[in-house]
């Protein structure tokens, strides 16, 4: 179970770095997410069919991602769109684009070689390919949270910061505010539907219904990790995403463990969010009484 | 030579709020003037700024700078010549941002934002040694983020952030309305050094009418989107502060107040 916690914690920690763009740095409430999760594992699923080589698929998913976001930020810049609204509209549109992209509403693809089911994968010896996909998927997520920080770093990422931050300084600095916005909703949704796409080779099917709840997973998984590792200033803001993604698939796990059925996920997804915002909320105003 | 010809201005068009508040306003500045401008509440001042800068659109009139027509110019790419400091020692800075993360991206202006470190090292060293003068000790926190800093060391940064590369305008907007009155001292001297050493063309909003006696080369009074006072050269410099007072009272006066 806990090789399960892990694999599926690691997978959300990627969405869970998008979401940090779009939430705690761009402060977008973006509901995009529920669509293009699904979006980029359509796409690997059927390009994996068609015999593309998995790894190239999870890059296909993610152009598609940052698609979807590009969408939602041109609804909402250039249309001057509400931005909750924005990503509404896109993600009601890309669910039929979903379903069309995969043909149906199911696509199982256990069939063939899968990113952590291959030639290699098989020659493995037997100690290590129980791990090997839990490990590949580290790298992944550890791939992705490098250059994510790398990208904050540049010229570029202080003004993706700054747009969330004060969005007038970006102005003042002769840049387009609204270009910027775009941007950073493209890389977020690139990054949440790469988490679809590794989802999908790791369950080995894509599911129209996979979506739902994504935008609640993410945020769940950035608030735990901001909230819990506040105090450690070294660390930085993409490892507490990630982090606070695998406890938060633990509580959920535990949670079913507990004779809760397979069905309720959603629900208990839910409502461990809503104890979270809460749990979160009364903290803040203890430090307010002492302060 | 900036240029506002026979501006319009209404707000709330089309509705019972509707208001006008420019009708054919005019007002040209010359080149490295430094122009202080003062008015009650409601006399047009800001909107002045936000109609030069962009922020709010004109009914009809022109603005031109050096003899091109920027009206239809979009906010952000006026400011490639300008800079702005706003009355909220907020708005002038990224709060979460270090003093050093706002430094280097101010510095960067009119060039890419693109792939390349946000920080220059090299640089580091020159931004100690502007902050140094200023004795506010923000040479040692560079580190920080910004929104830890005081309201007074935000503005003084959004000032330098604004003035950092080669710009021709600064438009300054009540930019020490906010602080205490040691700090606004401080903050508008320094203004005054820089405006004087990059020769800048600057606008500068206040209440504070010393300031605006004090300062500047011409000395403007708005009033109900019109300017009844302008005055430059020996006229500016022999005019006090008790002068505007009391032109301020005769105005107030004929409005009934």
């Amino acid at each position: 179970m806990i090789l399960g916690i892990l694999e599926q914690g690691l997978i959300y920690g990627i969405l869970a770095l998008g979401l940090l763009i779009t939430y705690r740095i761009l402060d977008f409430p973006d509901l995009t997410v529920d669509s293009s999760f699904p979006l980029g594992a359509a796409v690997s699923a059927v390009l994996t069919l068609n015999g593309m080589h998995p790894a190239l698929t999870l890059l296909c998913g993610m152009l598609a991602g940052a698609l979807a976001g590009l969408i939602t930020g041109f609804i909402h810049v250039k249309c001057k769109v509400r931005d909750l609204l924005s990503g509404i509209i896109t993600m009601t549109a890309l669910y039929s684009i979903n379903l069309r992209i995969a043909g149906k509403a199911n696509v199982p693809i256990f069939g063939t070689d899968t990113l952590f089911r291959n030639e290699f994968t098989r020659a493995l010896p037997a100690w290590i390919s129980d791990y090997s996909t839990v490990l590949l998927i580290l790298l992944i997520t550890l791939a992705a949270k490098l250059l994510l920080d790398l990208f904050l770093k540049t010229k570029a990422g202080y003004l993706l910061r700054a747009a969330g931050d004060n969005a007038s300084v970006v102005t003042t600095l002769a840049k387009d505010q609204g270009s910027v916005k775009i941007v950073g909703l493209m890389i977020a949704n690139a990054l949440v539907a790469l988490a679809g796409a590794v989802m999908c080779q790791q369950q080995r099917f894509f599911d129209i219904s996979m979506g739902t709840g994504t935008m609640v997973i993410g945020l769940a998984s950035v608030i735990i990790g901001t909230n819990l590792f506040k105090t450690f200033s070294f660390m930085k803001s993409t490892t507490m995403a990630i982090i606070g993604s695998i406890l938060y698939k633990g509580c959920v796990s535990l949670a079913i463990s507990l004779g809760l059925e397979a069905t309720d996920m959603k629900l208990i997804t839910a409502v461990l969010f809503l104890l979270i915002l809460v749990a979160g909320q009364a903290k803040r105003k203890k430090v307010r009484i002492h302060a | 030579m900036l240029e506002f010809q026979s501006i319009s201005k209404v707000y709330n068009p089309g509705t019972v709020h509707e208001t006008l508040l420019f009708q054919d306003f005019s007002l040209s500045i010359e080149d490295h003037s430094f122009v202080t401008v003062v008015g009650s509440n409601g006399s047009g001042k800001t909107s002045m700024l936000n109609i030069l800068c962009g922020t709010i659109p004109v009914e009809s009139g022109h603005i031109l700078i050096g003899g091109q027509d920027i009206t239809k110019m979009k906010e952000f790419k006026r400011y490639r010549r300008m800079g702005r400091v706003y009355q909220d020692p907020a708005k002038g800075t990224c709060p979460t941002m270090t003093i050093l993360e706002n430094l280097s991206m101010a510095d960067n202006k009119g060039k890419p934002y693109g792939l390349t470190r946000g920080t220059n090292k090299a640089r580091i060293q020159e931004y100690k040694d502007m902050l140094a003068p200023l004795g506010l000790g923000l040479e040692d926190k560079l580190g920080i983020p910004v929104g830890n800093l005081s309201g007074g060391q935000r503005q003084t940064l959004a000032l330098l952030m604004a003035t950092m590369t080669p710009i021709d305008f600064l438009i300054l907007d009540e930019h020490t309305a906010a602080l205490d009155p040691k700090t606004a001292e401080i903050v508008m001297e320094l203004t005054n050094k820089i405006v004087q050493e990059k020769k800048l063309t600057t606008l500068m909003v206040t209440h504070n009418l010393r300031h605006a006696v004090e300062y500047g080369d011409r000395l403007l009074m708005m009033h109900q989107g019109q300017i009844v006072l302008d005055k430059d050269g020996e006229e500016k410099k022999n005019t006090k502060v008790d002068d505007l007072l009391s032109i301020f009272n005769s105005i107030s006066i004929e409005c009934g107040n």
